[in-house]
């Protein structure tokens, strides 16, 4: 009987969930699967009737020593962003949810949020305007300073770093003001009643309990920051060859799909390996 | 430990005043309970004697310092939450040790202290689980290990039973009890629950909308309430209907006084009995509780309340004409 009303919610189980699985199949699985199969193609079968299959694509990130210092220097570039996220957006965090109430935090939230409601594209070129030589920064700092700056921020990596965590800057704030923003004022109270300074509290409360959302929030930044091109592209100029930037030259000017595909699913393993090897640090944290 | 004093302290919160004028001294060593009513301003009270708050004007001392400028952290209190308020991710002994940790105490006599306050509690093998493993009762009892722990001068205690169920809650009364006597804090209190603030407390503290109405031992609170809102706030108060205040005894003249009897300084009778006050009723409903019984009697229109044990309340036949008698010293004067 039981066994009965086991295999019958089973049944229905399914028949809810797969609409989500039909969905996830279409657009996740099957275009991942194809880039998967092309990646070990000497050419696509549209173009080239004399295709055949290949290790050559994944073979080439070993043997050209160009792909993998490309890779290192966006890992690093990742590692960047992500910390200047980190160090920018958790004291944003820390400010709107212990200290600002009311509609003040409204209105900043919605401040926050608001890089999410414009194009990424415009919002790039805004930076270009702003950072480029003799642009508004430069104006700006020469009108406030007695005496003349040349910052030449335009087409160097700052000014990609800069793009980039305006972009994802967001995703930090978000997920840590959750996490800090569910901390029982009380503890804070009963810290405070025992004596601890702010930063004893901050030290020992705050940040302990609030860690998870921040490493989700770094994580969340982290994976697509190394795989970027359109801000190392427009921003970065002749610095900005990135890894992602490579991708993108093999998809769009190249056109050396089963290359592009091969690079990118090296990409994916590395951020993997990365994410894995973190994990236990990770993890550990979260008690 | 020491004495605390607050002395004319107001606090506003925008348009609302949540403590009016108060003033009220808590001596030492006294276990001292705040009661009133949800926005009475006890927990005000509370939160401002622990400096969570600045009162606008208006002195608190606790022991022999000025403390009404001095930040929570500075004061020296020790502090239990309704909800405990435990660091979830710290063991129960980090969490006891935390205000140790705090003033730098060192590593050997935190232990010291840290054990001894947990053996306080009864909680010594408990050291290094997470609060998150220990029951209600025994969070209870860490954060009560939590805030003795440093010495503070005085213990504030914010409804920290309420959480509980109720043979619990007896249970961690007689043990908050015991460790108060134990190490003879000045305690203070602040409850809604009126058994509670009776059988804890010396003293007793009750506050309506932000003053003070009234300080006493515990037995003079109940017994001689000062007003009509004391009187029904502890406990149940039946009010005498003026029609009858000709033919009783009364403890002072009746102008400006209403006079009330508690339910359980009633005795049912179908006469009237010598010596006694009395009046008339008409018994409506018995209600058996085991040893207890509550009786309601309709005096006037009005509803009268009798509470005694069972075996005491005569059996009443016919229409439930009855008469309600007590001790003439037992009608309650309060200003009307």
């Amino acid at each position: 009987m039981t066994e009965l009303t086991a295999s019958a919610d089973r049944r229905r189980l399914f028949a809810l969930l797969s609409p989500a699985y039909l969905w996830l199949t279409l657009a996740v699985f099957l275009p991942l699967s194809a880039m998967l199969f092309f990646s070990f193609l000497t050419d696509l079968p549209q173009d080239n009737p004399d295709w055949s299959a290949t290790f050559d694509n994944y073979a080439r990130f070993l043997t050209n020593p160009t792909y993998a210092i490309l890779m290192w220097k966006s890992v690093k570039l990742g590692l960047m962003v992500t910390l200047g996220c980190v160090l920018i957006g958790y004291p944003c965090a820390l400010v709107l949810a212990r200290t600002i109430k009311g509609r003040a935090r409204e209105t900043l939230f919605l401040l926050v949020i608001l890089p999410f409601w414009s194009n990424s594209l415009v919002r790039i070129f805004s930076w270009a305007i702003v950072l480029r030589g003799n642009g508004m920064l430069e104006h700006a700092l020469n009108w406030l300073l007695p005496f003349e700056l040349r910052l030449e921020l335009m087409f160097t990596t700052h000014a990609v770093v800069i793009g980039l965590i305006h972009s994802y800057l967001p995703y930090v704030i978000l997920t840590s003001y959750l996490a800090l923003q569910a901390i029982d004022d009380d503890l804070v109270d009963a810290a405070r009643s025992m004596g601890a300074s702010k930063l004893t509290i901050l030290r020992r409360i705050l940040l302990p309990l609030s860690l998870p959302g921040l490493l989700a929030g770094a994580v969340l930044v982290f994976v697509p920051v190394v795989g970027s091109f359109m801000e190392p592209r427009i921003l970065g100029g002749r610095m900005g060859t990135y890894y992602g930037t490579l991708i993108e030259d093999q998809f769009v000017s190249v056109y050396n799909w089963p290359l592009g595909a091969a690079l990118s699913f090296t990409l994916l393993a590395v951020v993997l390996l990365i994410l894995a090897c973190a994990s236990p640090i990770l993890g550990k944290a979260r008690t | 430990m020491s004495a605390v004093d607050v002395q004319n302290v107001t606090k506003r919160f925008g348009q609302t005043v949540a403590l009016d004028d108060v003033s009220i001294s808590f001596e030492d060593g006294g276990f001292f309970a705040l009661l009133g009513p949800s926005g009475s301003g006890k927990t005000t009270l509370l939160r401002t004697i622990a400096g969570f708050h600045f009162a606008e004007t208006g002195a608190i001392r606790i022991g022999d310092r000025n403390v009404e400028n001095v930040p929570v952290e500075k004061r020296d209190i020790g502090m239990m939450f309704q909800n405990y308020a435990l660091f979830p991710n710290m063991s129960v002994a980090d969490n006891v040790g935390f205000g140790l940790r705090v003033r730098k105490v060192a590593a050997a006599e935190e232990r010291r202290r840290i054990a001894e306050a947990l053996e306080l509690v009864q909680l010594g093998a408990m050291a290094e689980r997470r609060p998150s493993q220990l029951s209600g009762g025994q969070r209870q009892r860490v954060a009560l290990a939590r805030a003795i722990v440093t010495n503070p001068k005085v213990l504030l205690l914010d409804e920290p039973l309420s959480a509980l169920d109720k043979t619990l809650r007896v249970d961690m009364q007689i043990e908050l009890k015991r460790i108060q006597r134990e190490i003879g804090i000045t305690t203070i209190f602040v409850t809604h629950d009126q058994e509670e603030a009776l059988t804890l407390s010396d003293r007793i503290g009750i506050l309506k909308d932000g003053r003070i109405v009234q300080v006493g031992p515990p037995r003079e609170v109940y017994d001689k309430p000062v007003d009509a809102f004391t009187a029904g706030f502890l406990g149940d108060a039946n009010w005498v209907p003026e029609s009858w205040l000709s033919a009783l005894r009364l403890p002072q003249p009746a102008n400006g006084h209403s006079f009330a009897v508690r339910p359980e300084a009633l005795s049912m009778a179908q006469a009237r009995l010598d010596g006694m006050n009395a009046v008339a009723g008409r018994l409506t409903q018995r209600v058996f509780a085991g040893a207890m019984a509550t009786c309601l009697i309709e005096v006037e229109g009005q509803k009268w309340k009798l509470i005694a044990r069972d075996r005491d309340i005569p059996e009443i036949t016919g229409d439930g004409a009855v008469w309600l008698n007590w001790r003439p010293e037992d009608t309650m004067a309060v200003r009307a």
